[in-house]
């Protein structure tokens, strides 16, 4: 690997289009970088926006939620759900300090293969443009715990 | 969650996942990730050695919780959860990491490879603890089957399912069953007369006392799920009583709006408001068509087809019926449409007369078509010279970029044809390829090279009248490459015949939303997996069968009809079916009561219950999108299989490395 920096990505990809998509992608044997990895929910309605700040919270410097075409939803409308979440998720993100282009919403059929490669390409490249987010270490470094517990200790009087 | 026993098998796949990963260094890393017991490699897991090891280990190890890194669930995930559960082990206990699909044959370098490998599996590996033991959800099935779409496919699916004994349904949206094949005069390479094969077969469906046969008619709403679908079919005014009609066309000679372009005949011929669509049909009854007809369009009519009917099967008043049906499986055998040459504009298909299409010329040469079987061109005259212009619309990026499969057989056919009507006529057959790749298919080609049929090779490139020359004068000429000659040719004829290729449906789309599944990139119905499962779709209890999957012969279609019945019949044969048991519970414990899933919940399984101020999820009617999940403010609804601490589980454990 180059030393340019390489982003770690998370991908929800739903089961029914999206992630039998990724699957075509690999059958054509279409190449990707492999910054990402997907987890597989039924529907991408599943996705909560607290997933999304898990992944962010455990270091990924971005989010890809990917579900079926509108009309096209397994579950009738589950991904019109996910399309009405996601701009107040971005929404609150953005007013957490998230640069916008951290959080990728697409729609990726099981036919597009194709798609599914070229989102995954243009979207590593984006963040790896954006560079790394850096929320993981926040929440993981011990000395920054204490420091959030000491100032609650000074918010809160004995 | 002390005693997980976990255990990681990866697999080689041969050199598919071998060959880009370094498998002995995953899988010595696994050996030390949290709660691995054992971490094992094979050459191919779904082998029945390699599924033997599971077992092993889950009767010899007491493993509790197993990884399998492989292909795609979707192919072998049933195969290692059914092992497990030989071994006695929960099948749910069961992730599988997909390294191949979305590892190794997606990434370019090795040692990539390698590190994404380690994230997929450690995502398993970290939220294999949190997976519960779940147990199928066993639920009823509906006994009869649904047929959509009455051409040879569906005819030939619903008889086979009829001689199983099986109610079926079969729903077509024309007056008559018989699709396509019923227009065809011979089919290729036998020379069989169409008729004479379909007809026995279209009159048997009718017959069949457990076929229910809903011609004229379109499904509106599918509900439900796999072994219980709950179907909305529209079934259109025919404004004739169908049960008194006896189909004597005693109304249709009757009928004084005589110039109505048959659809039957490609518009070559005409038919009356009240029509029978062709003398096979089946049913044999008439239909008014609403558009056409006087009295159904508030003009005056002394209605002598109504004075013509003996049994008085007349109703002007008639109203669509809405049918509710339940079927446990439903066949879609919806069939395709011929690709509209009108936008290759350099073949001039609407521009000259004698430009005609391959479905036209079939009515044309059908003895029971507009010109009695006489190939004739627009003035009544014999063609002298007929040009046959192959792959129109298909193997072509600018419309269609698949290859129809039928068109060079049935352009040989038309050859052969012409020959035999009018044995002095020149034909052309303009071709890319000369594709016969079917049983008798090659020595067709070769027996219609002997009877004196001009092979060009080449794409026409323009059908003009434009003329050069005294001998081009009066003619069609068109301009191709014959790239076997190396010389552009000129080749005046009499008639063009454009081969133009099959496309999906119009509203193939829209159908394939109301029942759930999805299309490929080129439109057709897409197969659940292409080679093993080419009959299924994602909707469980779906299949598919004949053009609406893509284009192919009646050989084919007939097969993978036969298929599509044995599949269903596999399912509705069996009195219950298992579903997935990933649904949704909620605790009425914590539940306040907010409403919100019942809002968001697509399939209207989630009820308030009154009486204890809580909601409820109706289990049956669940299908486990998890959209409640989500949206509850308050996290009450959980999904089995998803619940928040796995897919929490699997984020940290990609994101471990």
């Amino acid at each position: 690997m180059s030393d340019q920096f390489e982003p770690r990505l998370i991908g929800f990809l739903c089961r029914w289009c999206s992630y039998n998509g990724a699957d075509l992608a690999g059958t054509s044997r279409m190449k990707y970088p492999p910054n990402m990895v997907p987890i597989k929910t039924n529907c991408s309605g599943r996705i909560d926006p607290v997933h999304v700040l898990k992944a962010f919270q455990e270091g990924a410097d971005g989010v890809l939620i990917a579900g079926c075409h509108p009309g096209d939803c397994h579950y009738i409308n589950g991904n019109y759900r996910t399309a009405g979440r996601y701009p107040l998720m971005e929404k609150m993100l953005e007013q957490m300090g998230l640069e916008h282009g951290r959080v990728r919403l697409e729609w990726v059929s099981a036919a597009e293969g194709e798609k599914f490669q070229r989102v995954v390409t243009e979207f590593t490249a984006e963040i790896r443009a954006l560079g790394p987010l850096g929320w993981g270490k926040q929440f993981h470094d011990e000395s920054a715990d204490l420091a959030v517990d000491e100032a609650a200790k000074e918010a809160v009087p004995a | 969650m002390a005693d997980e026993k976990i255990a990681v098998y990866f697999c080689h796949c041969g050199s598919n996942i071998g060959g880009k990963v370094d498998v002995e260094k995953v899988t010595a890393w696994a050996a030390e990730q949290p709660n691995v017991v054992v971490s094992r490699e094979y050459k191919y897991m779904c082998s029945d050695p390699g599924q033997d090891l599971i077992k092993d280990d889950i009767q010899k190890l007491g493993v509790n919780r197993v990884v399998v890194a492989a292909c795609s669930p979707t192919m072998h995930e049933p195969t290692f959860r059914k092992a497990a559960a030989d071994a006695g082990l929960n099948p749910f206990l069961l992730q599988m990491a997909n390294v191949r699909e979305h590892c190794s044959w997606v990434t370019e370098d090795k040692d990539e490879a390698t590190e994404k490998a380690k994230r997929i599996l450690s995502a398993q590996i970290h939220r294999l603890p949190f997976n519960q033991p779940l147990d199928p959800i066993e639920v009823p099935v509906n006994p009869a089957v649904m047929v959509v779409g009455g051409g040879i496919a569906g005819i030939e699916a619903a008889l086979k399912l009829s001689a199983t004994g099986k109610k079926v349904f079969l729903v077509e949206r024309n007056p008559s069953i018989g699709g396509h094949m019923a227009m065809f005069d011979k089919t290729f390479p036998t020379l069989d007369c169409a008729a004479c094969i379909l007809t026995p077969k279209m009159s048997a469906a009718g017959k069949d006392p457990n076929i229910t046969m809903l011609a004229y008619s379109e499904v509106e709403e599918v509900d439900g799920y796999v072994g219980n679908f709950k179907v909305k079919v529209r079934k259109k005014a025919r404004y004739v009583n169908t049960d008194t009609c006896t189909g004597c066309a005693a109304c249709q000679d009757a009928c004084v709006v005589r110039k109505v372009p048959s659809e039957f005949d490609q518009g070559l011929g005409k038919r009356t408001a009240i029509y029978i669509p062709f003398p096979q049909a089946v049913p044999l009854r008439a239909t008014i068509d609403p558009t056409n007809c006087l009295t159904l369009k508030g003009k005056k009519c002394k209605q002598p087809c109504t004075t013509a009917c003996g049994p008085q099967a007349i109703d002007f008043d008639q109203q669509d019926e809405v049918l509710d049906l339940e079927v446990g499986a439903i066949i879609m055998a919806t069939g395709f449409e011929l690709w509209d040459p009108t936008p290759e504009t350099r073949y001039s298909y609407g521009k000259f007369d004698n430009v005609i299409t391959s479905l036209e010329f079939e009515r044309i040469s059908n003895a029971s078509g507009p010109t009695g079987g006489h190939i004739t061109l627009k003035n009544g005259e014999a063609p002298k010279s007929v040009a046959i212009l192959h792959c129109v619309g298909s193997r072509d990026e600018n419309f269609q970029e698949h290859c129809s499969r039928v068109c060079c057989m049935y352009s040989l056919k038309f050859s052969h044809l012409i020959k035999e009507h009018l044995p002095e006529t020149e034909v052309y057959e303009c071709y890319i390829d000369m594709r016969t790749y079917g049983k008798g298919y090659e020595e067709f080609y070769k027996r219609l090279m002997d009877e004196g049929v001009h092979m060009v090779r080449g794409r026409a490139g323009e059908v003009s009248n434009v003329a050069l020359s005294p001998e081009e004068e009066g003619h069609l000429i068109v301009k191709v490459e014959d790239t076997l000659l190396g010389i552009v040719r000129r080749i005046p004829v009499d008639m063009v015949i454009l081969s133009s290729g099959l496309a999906p449906a119009h509203d193939a789309k829209e159908v394939s939303q109301i029942f759930g599944f999805g299309c490929s990139a080129n439109g057709f119905y897409l197969e659940r997996h292409p080679k093993l499962e080419p009959v299924s779709t994602v909707t469980d209890g779906i299949f598919i069968a004949g053009c609406c999957q893509y284009p192919k012969d009646i050989p084919d279609t007939v097969a993978q009809a036969g298929a599509a019945a044995a599949c269903a019949l596999a399912l509705v044969d069996n009195p219950t079916v298992k579903v997935e048991p990933t649904i949704s519970y909620i605790d009425p414990e914590k539940c306040a009561g907010c409403h919100i899933c019942v809002s968001v919940c697509p399939h209207a399984a989630i009820q308030y219950n009154e009486e204890k101020g809580v909601a409820e999820v109706i289990t049956a009617a669940c299908k486990g999108c998890g959209v409640c999940v989500a949206a509850c403010g308050s996290n009450v609804p959980q999904q089995a299989g998803y619940l928040d601490e796995q897919i929490f589980a699997e984020i940290e454990g990609a994101m471990a490395l």
